[in-house]
């Protein structure tokens, strides 16, 4: 399966990414700069963590505007699959790939550590290779992660079960102490309407070898590859 | 000319910067404050020209990318 990977001015999990791609799962994998107009046949886009253009104005506000997104932008509309991590969960939501926004913590740190996340359904390319209720331990890094939308949009969001991972403890439930960063009913990661677009806060990449002291992120990096084989 | 555009969390937006400002007024004593929120003032230097076809440029440019209408409010001025 062919992998890109976007490079923003800023952007820091983008060798992450690759590392995990290429080098844990062997699979073809490049950079797209964001000034390139194209993306080139690519399977899935990543859209990586980081700073893109320095969070100026608001997270992922100048990202949205470039030449690679609007190529993204025109890959997930015929269908083609695209994961957004941290920063890149930012720039979808900007770029209204995906509904809500992320803004300041609750607690107002950023906040870099393990939690523990709940898969809430696994009817979606990110998600089936895993069990419904499975609890993976992946880290986050944020300062700007409390997911945020109306209350006619969250609600729509959990009647299409577009709402693929939610913060829980260890033992799967959902708890305001287990909710980092005060995001509206716990959301961790969230899909489209259409399934194909998936944004999350915590890191799946840094969490994808036993090195790193976690190898729960391979799930959904494993339901991406497994999407193929069905496709 | 020059327009002044304020960027302001809507109220429905939790803002713990202003929650946090908020609290630090009143533990230096100062009485009364009932609500501190917190948000951005954008100064834009203009070309003059025919102030409704600013007026609508300005409002394309806060729709598109100054302000996030899912999260922030925006009014502005041109003089």
């Amino acid at each position: 399966m062919k992998f890109g990977i976007i490079q923003f001015p800023g952007s820091n999990c983008d060798q992450d990414a690759y590392h995990a791609l290429a080098n844990v799962f062997g699979q073809p994998t490049r950079y797209i700069w964001h000034k390139d107009s194209t993306i080139g046949a690519v399977d899935c886009v990543v859209v990586p963590g980081g700073f893109s253009y320095g969070d100026y104005l608001r997270t992922g506000a100048i990202a949205r505007f470039s030449p690679a997104m609007q190529a993204v932008a025109a890959h997930a509309k015929a269908g083609g699959l695209v994961i957004g991590i941290c920063n890149g969960f930012q720039i979808l939501c900007e770029a209204q790939l995906l509904p809500g926004a992320l803004i300041r913590n609750k607690g107002l740190k950023f906040i870099c550590e393990h939690v523990f996340v709940r898969v809430e359904t696994t009817d979606s390319p990110f998600t089936h290779a895993g069990r419904q209720g499975q609890i993976l331990r992946i880290p986050i890094a944020h300062g700007e992660g409390c997911y945020f939308a109306e209350p006619a949009v969250i609600a729509e969001l959990e009647h299409k079960h577009q709402v693929l991972v939610r913060y829980s403890t260890q033992d799967g439930k959902v708890t305001a102490a287990a909710n980092p960063n005060g995001s509206a009913g716990n959301i961790a990661g969230i899909c489209n309407a259409s399934r194909n677009v998936f944004g999350l806060m915590p890191h799946p990449e840094r969490a994808s070898e036993s090195a790193l002291g976690s190898e729960d992120g391979r799930v959904i990096f494993d339901s991406i590859l497994r999407s193929a084989v069905m496709a | 000319m020059k327009a002044k555009i304020i960027v302001m969390p809507k109220k429905t937006v939790l803002d713990p910067q202003g929650k946090t400002v908020q609290h630090a007024l009143e533990s230096l004593g100062f009485k009364g404050i009932q609500e501190v929120r917190i948000g951005k003032f954008i100064e834009v230097e203009l070309k003059a020209g025919k102030k409704a076809a600013l007026k609508k440029k300005l409002e394309d440019a806060c729709h598109k990318l100054l302000s996030n209408p899912v999260i922030e409010d925006y009014e502005f001025t041109i003089k």
